[in-house]
């Protein structure tokens, strides 16, 4: 790894250290519902603890791809400081290679506090294994939701996407299950659900930190999701460099 | 003399806006240039097309006789951000040490400082700097890598007079030591101060490339100004390319030819008095140029 891209990465990550909000937005919702919803509703069953657990992980961790990284693309986009940037002897890697590990280090660090109720409050139980395999999966399947953030960002000015960002994610998470499992989701919910990439993440991560055997439609269903952000993500920051540095 | 950045018959549109057109430019070594012109005249595109930020829609832009879309040719410029948008949560030495990164041989950060005055303020975040301090701070941020060439967009505007002196100081004694300098600037004193080659665009054409005196001779306006209530044709004047008329009546008019509108006046038989004859600034130099052209056009 370049040094450029070491400084680039830390110094996005001391602005994202200095103004905690993005990291506590991403963190401090799934924590808390798993002390309210979790803890008392599954927090004795040692699958069901482990299984909602591993949905509030990657639910603070989606929510900081997608809402976090949508907002501070949009938000570069919009400051003279960006222009100044490309003027400095670096291609566009360094910069967005920075901006990838300084996010997935927000996705990371958001997991720490639901593992930490899933640890003392509940029942749920995990192998150093399993954990290290959960938390692979979790940053894989972070990467269509990272495209997803990157394709809003470079479209959308920063007010819309805080906005729009939103709107998208929580139906997003509703309907892949994440909040609530499958099994107590409405039937029209259920048909939609393995539509969603959201849920194909999770059968993924319920798989390998539980054990459970994955829904293969649900996780098809992820990888086009994939496919099509990572068509979107390009086309977006085309577009957008097509139209400030052509 | 090495030539280090050259536009060649360069146009450039936005969209149906023609923002350059069809201009030449040489940025020899160990000049130091001052670009003037009015609002949407086409610095702001043209200092663009150097930087590698815009690509020219015809003719060819070269730094260091490559690309400028080559950081290659880029670690050897400076350029000034605009201190509106620093990174607020980011310290002061961070944000050198941040843009050295980008250097094969940066300058070093604490004499960099020193010589901005901002030693001071290395543990400072950014957001906590004055507006003043914000401006020295990102002059400083286009010295970082140790160019050969700097180009300073507006480097002064916002600083009061005394830290505007102490950054011509610094800018001055880089040039000595043999940089090359492009600037662009609100304040005219400003590029008289530091500018022995001024060029004057305005309609996205070059309408003066010359040494200061030259650029005020050319043009050899004068500002003449009297008080007459009853005059009333103004335009009619020989040579006025600008009149005006304060609400004490005192009549102001920048003249092409100011001996014969005086006799005019003279003979005219119009009474007036307090007549002044004043040599113009060259902002009313580059105005009397660019109103010209506009109406050659």
């Amino acid at each position: 790894m370049s040094s450029l891209v070491v400084a680039h990465t830390r110094y996005l990550m001391t602005e994202q250290i200095r103004v905690p909000i993005g990291i506590l937005a991403s963190a401090l919702f799934p924590a808390i519902s798993m002390v309210a919803f979790v803890v008392p509703l599954a927090g004795g069953q040692a699958q069901a603890a482990t299984t909602a657990s591993a949905s509030m992980t990657f639910f603070g961790a989606t929510s900081g791809a997608l809402i976090g990284l949508s907002i501070a693309v949009a938000m570069d986009r919009e400051q003279p400081w960006n222009a100044y940037l490309r003027t400095l002897p670096a291609g566009p890697f360094p910069r967005f290679a920075g901006r990838i590990m300084s996010t997935l280090a927000v996705m990371l660090a958001s997991v720490v506090p639901v593992l930490l109720v899933a640890a003392f409050f509940t029942e749920a139980t995990i192998t150093p294994l399993r954990l290290l395999a959960g938390l692979a999966v979790l940053v894989v399947c972070g990467i269509p939701f990272m495209l997803l953030g990157l394709f809003l960002g470079y479209v959308l000015t920063s007010k819309a996407v805080i906005a729009v960002s939103q709107l998208l994610f929580f139906p997003l998470a509703i309907l892949g299950g994440l909040l609530v499992p499958p099994a107590y989701l409405p039937d029209f919910i259920g048909v939609v659900s393995p539509y969603t990439p959201t849920r194909g993440a999770a059968e993924l991560l319920w798989a390998v930190t539980a054990g459970t055997s994955p829904d293969v439609l649900s996780v098809v269903m992820l990888a086009v999701w994939t496919v099509v952000a990572a068509v979107a993500a390009g086309w977006a920051y085309r577009r957008d460099e097509g139209r400030r540095f052509s | 003399m090495t030539v280090l950045a050259q536009a060649a018959e360069v146009t450039r549109r936005y969209g149906d806006v023609l923002a350059l057109d069809r201009v030449s430019l040489d940025i020899r070594a160990g000049e130091l240039v001052g670009l003037l012109g009015p609002n949407g005249a086409g610095k702001s595109t043209l200092i663009n097309l150097f930087v590698g930020l815009r690509r020219p829609t015809s003719g060819t832009v070269t730094l260091f006789g490559g690309s400028p879309q080559d950081p290659a040719m880029r670690r050897r410029i400076g350029v000034t951000p605009q201190e509106t948008g620093l990174p607020e949560s980011l310290r002061v030495g961070e944000i050198v040490d941040f843009v050295s990164a980008h250097f094969p041989e940066p300058s070093d950060k604490h004499e960099l400082l020193a010589r901005f005055g901002l030693s001071d303020l290395v543990r400072r975040q950014i957001g906590g700097l004055s507006g003043g301090q914000k401006r020295r701070l990102a002059v400083a941020l286009a010295f970082t890598g140790d160019p050969e060439l700097v180009f300073l967009d507006e480097p002064t505007t916002g600083l009061d007079v005394e830290a505007r002196r102490s950054l011509w100081d610094g800018i001055t004694s880089f040039h000595e030591r043999g940089g090359t300098v492009l600037v662009t600037s609100h304040y005219i004193e400003e590029i008289e101060a530091l500018a022995r080659r001024v060029v004057v665009v305005g309609h996205g054409r070059v309408l003066a490339d010359d040494t200061m005196e030259s650029v005020r001779d050319i043009v050899g306006v004068r500002r003449v100004s009297f008080t007459a209530a009853d005059l009333r044709d103004l335009d009619a004047l020989p040579g006025v390319l600008g009149a005006e008329r304060a609400d004490d009546g005192r009549v102001s008019l920048v003249t092409t030819d100011p001996d014969r509108l005086v006799v005019e006046l003279v003979t005219g038989g119009t009474p007036f008095s307090g007549l002044e004859v004043k040599p113009t600034t060259l902002e009313e130099a580059f105005l009397a140029i660019t109103s010209k052209e506009a109406t050659h056009v």
